[in-house]
C-alpha cells in the first residue's frame, strides 16, 4: 500500500516537473528574443509570443510534400518526445526526483543524440539540398559536440564521483570549491551548449539567407503541428542546457529530497533566477560575437573537446585538481 | 551433455555440407531445405549454449574424441565462456539462415555457395568447441578457409579475386601467429589440451599476447590488420556478409579473450596499455573510413572495424584491471566488452540482411544509385533503420547499453596505479565517444541517402519488398535489439559466470535491482534503466500525438516540396553520400586520408562542364603493406637463386643449416 502510494507521489513529482518545463520553455525562448531584441534597440515581440506561435501552427493544416515517407511524419513526436523526457530527468528546482535515476548523464547525452539523428533523418526524407545540406553539417557539429559533451560528463563524474545528476548536484552543493577541471568543464559546456542550441555564433536562428542555416534548413519542409513540435523541442533543448549548466555549475537554492513546500518553492524561484539570468547572458553573449563560417565551427567545437580532455585528464593525473 | 549436443550439430552441419555439394543442382528447393537444415541444428545449438550458461555453467567434463594427431586426440569442452560465444555463434548463424531461405533463392551460382556454407558454420561452431591447440586450431584454419571459398564466389568480379587474395594471405599470416602463440604456451612439455597449458610453465607471456593480438586481431580487424576485412566482408553473398561481420570476428574475439584471459595467465600491466591504443586508434579509424564509402556493403565492414575496437577497449581495461587485483571494475569493463560482442553480432547481422535485402530488390550496393527506398521497401527500412539507431548507439537500443557500460569502467580507472594507464585511458575514452558520434553521422548517412528521399535510378524506382523469410529474419533481430536495449539487466547477468570465470569476480546482480535498472558499483554513482527511458518516450509520444489529434487540426495537404521556392525535378540535386560527407572529410580526412580535393573549372565561354576530383589515401596501405609487398617480392627474387644450385651445394646448405640447429640447442640447454 506504502509502495503503491510512494510510485503515486513519484509519478505526480515526475508529471509537475515535465509540465513545468514544459511551460517553461517557450517562455525562456521569448524571454531571449526580447532581450536581444531591446540589446539591439528593437521592441522586439512580446515575450509569450512562442506561445501563440505554437497555438497558431498547432491549428493549421499540415502541408507534407508529396513523397515524404512515414519517417517525416512520425519523427517530430519522437524528437519532441526525446527531448522532452531528457529534460524532464534534469533536477529543476529539486533534487532527488523519483525517476531522475532512469538516466544518468551519459544516457541523457545520448537521448538528446537521439533526437538529432531523427531530425538529421527527416532532413533528408523529402530530397531536397536544403535538407541535404542541413543534416550533412548538423551531423558535423554533432560528430565534435558529443564527445566534448561526453569529456565534460568524464570530468565533472570524476569530481563528484558519480553520473547520477542529483548527486552531482548534491555534491557541488556540499563541496562547492573552485577547481580547475570544473573551469574547463564550465567554459566548454557553455560552448556545447551554444553550438547544440544553434545560436550564433554557430548558427543563426533569425537568419533568412538559407544557405548560412543548419538548423532551420533542416527543418525547411516541415509545417503545421509538425513545425510546432519541432520548435517546441528546440526550446526545450534551450531549457535543457540552461537547467544542466544550472543544475552542475550553480547548483543553490535546489530544494533536496523530501523537503517542504518552503524549500521547494525557494527551489522554483532558484530556478526562475537562474533561467533569467542563463538566458540573460546567452544573449549577451549573441550580441556581441559574429557569426562563423561553416568550416570555424568545427575549430570552436574542438576548443570544448579539447579542454573537456583537459579537464579529465588532470583530474586522471590528481583527484585534487 | 550440451557439448554432446552441440558436437552432434557440428556433425550434422558437416554432413549437410557433403549433400549440398549434391543438391546444389536441384534449384532453390534444394537450397531452401540446406538453409532450412542449417536453421535447425544452429537452433539446436543455440539451445544448448543457453542451457549450458544459464542452467549448468560450471565446467563440463571434456569430450575426447580419436580424432587429429594419435597421441593427442581431439577435446571438445563447454565452460561459461565457450557457452557464451556458441550463443552468439548460432544465434547470428541461425538469422543468416533464416534469411537465407528467402535469400539464397537468387544466388546465381549456388553450387559455390550451398556446400561451403554449413560447413563455415560447422567451423565457427569448432573453434568455440575446442579445448586442445591442435583441435583450435584445425578448426580456426578450417573457418578461415571455408569462409574465403564463400568470398570467391562470385569469382568472376576481379574485384573479388582480390578480395579474397588479400583475405587468403592475411588469414595465413593470423594463422601462423596463433600457432606460434599455442608453440608457446604448450611449452616444452608439449601439452596441447587447455587443462595441461593452464597447468605446464608459461615461457614469454608478453610475446604471446602479442602473437595473440596479431592472430586473432587480423582475423577480427584491429587496426592495422584490418586490411582484408572491407574487401573480402562486402565481396561474399550477403548472409555470408552478415556471419563473417557479424559472427566471425566474435570467433576471433573469442580465441584472444581464450588465449589472453584463460590460457596466459596473470596479465602485466604493460598488455593492457598496448591493447587499449590500439582498440582506440581502430574506433576512430574504423568510423571514419566508414564516413568515406559509397558502397552499402562496404560501410557495413568499415563500421565491424570500430565496432571490434569498443570491444578490444573493454577487454583492454579488464585486462588492466585485472593485472593491477581489480577484479570488480575489471568485471565491468569485462562484461561491458562481452555485451558489445552480443549486441554487434545482433544489429551489424540485421544491416547486412538489410543491405542484401537492398541489393536483391535493386542489384545495387552503391548508395549514389540508390535513394527513396523507404516508400518501396517500408518493412526492410524500418528494420535497417532499428539496426542504424541501434549501432550508433542511441537509448533505447542495445548498442547504448553496452557504450554506456564501457564508460563506466572508464570511469573507473583513475584509481589505476599505472602512469601510462592513467593518460593513455582518457584519449582513449575521448576516442570512444568521438567514434561514437561519427557512427551517428555514419548512419544517418547510410540510411538517409539508401532509403530517404527520391530514387536516383530507375533500378531504385522500381524495387519491390523482399520475401517472408528475409523479413522474419530482420523482425527478429530488430526485436532482439530493442529486447536487449530495455531489458539489459536480465543479459549483463547471463554473463555473471563468463566474468566470474575469467577474472574471478561478476557484476552484481541486475535483474533483482528496482525497476530492473542498470546498476554496475551502486546507484548513487551510476545507473540506467532503458525499459523507463523507453516507456517515458513512448508515453510522451503517444500524449502528444493524442493531445495534438484531438485538440487540434488533424488535416494533411500533399503538395510539392517547399525547398525555398526552387524545387528541382530532378533527383540529382540532392545530398549523395559523398557530398553528405564532404564537411567531415574537410574536416578529419585532411589529415587522416590525405584527402585532397581537385577542382578543374573550364574557361569562360567553353561548355564543358566543371569537375571536381577528390583523392583519398589509406596511409595503412600505403606505408604498411605495400612496403611490405614489395620488400617479400624483392627477397623471392633475390632466393630465386636458390633454385639452381648444384647437388653438392644442396647438400652444403643441409649440412649448414643441421649444424647451425645442434648450435642452437646445445646453446639453448
Amino acid at each position: 500500500m506504502v509502495l503503491i502510494l510512494e510510485l503515486i507521489l513519484g509519478l505526480a513529482l515526475q508529471g509537475l516537473q515535465m509540465a513545468l518545463v514544459l511551460a517553461l520553455a517557450p517562455l525562456l525562448l521569448g524571454f531571449t528574443r526580447k532581450v536581444k531584441a531591446r540589446l539591439l534597440r528593437r521592441r522586439g515581440p512580446p515575450v509569450l509570443q512562442p506561445y501563440r506561435d505554437l497555438l497558431k501552427l498547432i491549428g493549421k493544416e499540415a502541408v507534407l510534400a508529396h513523397n515524404a515517407s512515414w519517417l517525416f511524419r512520425t519523427a517530430p513526436y519522437l524528437i519532441f518526445a526525446a527531448t522532452w523526457v531528457a529534460a524532464a530527468l534534469i533536477p529543476t528546482f529539486a533534487t532527488g526526483l523519483p525517476f531522475s535515476w532512469a538516466a544518468d548523464l551519459i544516457a541523457l547525452v545520448a537521448l538528446i543524440g537521439s533526437a538529432r539523428f531523427l531530425l538529421a533523418l527527416a532532413g533528408m526524407d523529402v530530397g531536397t539540398s536544403f535538407g541535404g545540406i542541413g543534416s550533412s553539417r548538423e551531423m558535423l557539429f554533432a560528430s565534435l559536440a558529443e564527445p566534448a559533451m561526453v569529456m565534460i560528463v568524464f570530468t565533472v563524474a570524476l569530481v563528484a564521483g558519480s553520473t547520477q545528476l542529483s548527486a552531482i548536484a548534491n555534491f557541488m552543493l556540499d563541496n562547492a570549491t573552485l577547481r580547475v577541471s570544473l573551469g574547463l568543464a564550465a567554459t566548454a559546456l557553455v560552448i556545447v551548449a551554444v553550438a547544440e542550441n544553434a545560436r550564433i555564433p554557430v548558427d543563426n536562428p533569425a537568419t533568412h539567407l538559407e544557405l548560412t542555416m543548419v538548423h532551420e534548413a533542416m527543418v525547411l519542409e516541415y509545417s503545421g503541428r509538425h513545425l510546432a513540435l519541432i520548435e517546441a523541442a528546440a526550446a526545450l533543448k534551450l531549457l535543457l542546457y540552461v537547467s544542466l549548466i544550472g543544475c552542475i555549475f550553480v547548483p543553490w537554492g535546489l530544494a533536496p529530497l523530501g523537503s517542504g513546500p518552503g524549500a521547494l518553492a525557494i527551489g522554483l524561484l532558484a530556478y526562475l533566477g537562474k533561467l533569467i539570468a542563463g538566458g540573460f547572458l546567452l544573449v549577451l553573449f549573441e550580441t556581441s560575437i559574429a557569426k562563423m563560417r561553416v568550416f570555424r565551427v568545427p575549430e570552436f567545437l574542438g576548443i570544448a573537446l579539447m579542454l573537456g580532455l583537459l579537464g579529465t585528464l588532470l583530474l586522471f593525473v590528481s583527484r585534487s585538481f | 551433455m550440451p557439448t554432446v549436443v552441440a558436437l552432434l550439430g557440428v556433425a550434422v552441419l558437416l554432413g549437410t555440407a557433403g549433400l549440398a555439394v549434391v543438391a546444389s543442382g536441384r534449384g532453390a528447393a534444394a537450397s531452401r531445405l540446406v538453409y532450412a537444415v542449417c536453421l535447425a541444428v544452429t537452433l539446436v545449438n543455440l539451445g544448448a549454449g543457453c542451457v549450458h550458461l544459464l542452467l549448468v555453467s560450471a565446467r563440463a567434463p571434456a569430450v575426447v574424441l580419436p580424432l587429429g594427431l594419435p597421441w593427442i586426440g581431439a577435446h571438445f569442452r563447454l565452460d561459461a565462456l565457450a557457452a557464451f560465444f556458441l550463443i552468439v555463434v548460432n544465434l547470428g548463424a541461425a538469422g543468416a539462415s533464416l534469411f537465407a531461405i528467402g535469400y539464397g533463392a537468387h544466388e546465381r551460382s549456388p553450387a559455390r555457395v550451398l556446400p561451403f556454407y554449413p560447413a563455415f558454420l560447422a567451423g565457427m561452431n569448432l573453434v568455440v568447441l575446442a579445448d586442445d591447440a591442435f583441435t583450435f586450431l584445425l578448426a580456426w584454419e578450417f573457418m578461415s578457409l571455408t569462409s574465403w571459398a564463400l568470398v570467391m564466389a562470385h569469382h568472376h568480379d576481379p574485384e573479388n579475386r582480390h578480395a579474397g587474395y588479400v583475405y587468403i594471405v592475411m588469414a595465413c599470416f593470423g594463422t601462423l601467429t596463433l600457432l606460434l602463440a599455442f608453440g608457446l604456451l604448450a611449452g616444452g612439455s608439449g601439452g596441447y589440451a587447455f587443462d595441461q597449458i593452464r597447468a605446464g610453465e608459461r615461457a614469454l607471456p608478453g610475446l604471446v599476447l602479442i602473437l595473440a593480438l596479431l592472430g586473432a586481431g587480423s582475423k577480427a580487424g584491429l587496426v592495422p590488420l584490418h586490411a582484408w576485412l572491407p574487401l573480402a566482408h562486402p565481396a561474399a553473398p550477403s548472409h555470408v556478409s552478415a556471419l563473417m561481420s557479424g559472427v566471425m570476428t566474435k570467433v576471433a574475439v573469442y580465441g584472444f579473450i581464450r588465449i589472453v584471459f584463460d590460457l596466459n595467465g596473470a596479465p602485466a600491466s604493460w598488455w593492457s596499455i598496448l591493447v587499449i591504443a590500439m582498440a582506440g586508434i581502430t574506433c576512430v579509424l574504423g568510423v571514419l573510413s566508414a564516413l568515406m564509402q559509397h558502397d552499402l556493403k562496404r560501410l557495413l565492414a568499415y563500421h565491424t572495424v570500430e565496432n571490434i575496437g569498443i570491444v578490444f577497449i573493454g577487454l583492454g581495461l579488464a585486462l588492466a584491471f585485472s593485472a593491477h587485483g581489480m577484479n570488480a571494475p575489471a568485471a565491468i569493463a569485462l562484461t561491458a566488452a562481452l555485451l558489445h560482442v552480443f549486441n554487434h553480432s545482433l544489429f551489424k547481422s540485421l544491416l547486412f540482411f538489410g543491405s542484401g535485402a537492398v541489393l536483391n530488390a535493386t542489384g545495387e550496393r552503391d548508395m549514389e544509385r540508390l535513394g527513396g527506398l523507404i516508400h518501396t521497401m517500408p518493412l526492410t527500412a524500418f528494420t535497417f533503420l532499428t539496426g542504424c539507431a541501434a549501432i550508433s548507439a542511441l537509448p533505447p537500443l542495445n548498442g547504448f547499453v553496452s557504450e554506456w557500460l564501457t564508460f563506466q569502467a572508464i570511469l573507473l580507472s583513475p584509481s589505476l596505479p599505472s602512469w601510462g594507464l592513467k593518460l593513455i585511458v582518457p584519449a582513449v575514452g575521448a576516442m570512444l565517444a568521438l567514434s561514437a558520434a561519427l557512427a551517428a553521422a555514419c548512419f544517418v548517412k547510410a540510411f538517409g541517402v539508401t532509403f530517404l528521399g527520391r530514387p536516383r535510378t530507375a533500378a531504385a524506382q522500381a524495387a519491390t519488398e523482399v520475401d517472408r523469410y528475409s523479413l522474419a529474419a530482420m523482425f527478429a533481430f530488430a526485436a532482439l535489439c530493442l529486447l536487449a536495449g530495455i531489458l539489459p539487466g536480465l543479459f549483463i547477468d547471463g554473463l555473471a559466470p563468463v566474468a566470474q570465470s575469467l577474472v574471478g569476480a561478476r557484476m552484481p546482480t541486475q535483474s533483482t535491482m528496482a525497476w530492473l535498472s542498470v546498476v554496475p558499483v551502486a546507484e548513487s554513482r551510476s545507473s540506467y534503466n532503458g525499459l523507463l527511458v523507453f516507456i517515458f518516450i513512448a508515453v510522451s509520444a503517444l500524449a502528444a500525438a493524442e493531445v495534438i489529434h484531438r485538440y487540434a487540426s488533424r488535416e494533411v495537404r500533399r503538395g510539392p516540396a517547399w525547398d525555398c521556392g526552387f524545387p528541382d525535378p530532378d533527383p540529382a540535386t540532392q545530398y549523395t553520400a559523398d557530398s553528405f560527407a564532404q564537411p567531415i572529410r574537410r574536416v578529419f580526412g585532411a589529415t587522416v586520408f590525405r584527402a585532397r580535393e581537385h577542382v578543374q573549372m573550364p574557361p569562360p565561354g567553353d561548355a564543358r562542364p566543371a569537375r571536381l576530383t577528390v583523392t583519398l589515401r589509406d596511409l595503412i596501405w600505403d606505408l604498411l603493406y605495400l612496403p611490405l609487398a614489395a620488400g617479400t617480392a624483392l627477397a623471392a627474387e633475390r632466393l630465386n637463386r636458390l633454385q639452381f644450385l648444384t647437388i653438392r651445394q644442396y647438400l652444403s646448405l643441409v649440412f649448414v643449416a643441421l649444424v647451425g640447429l645442434l648450435l642452437v640447442l646445445s646453446i639453448w640447454s
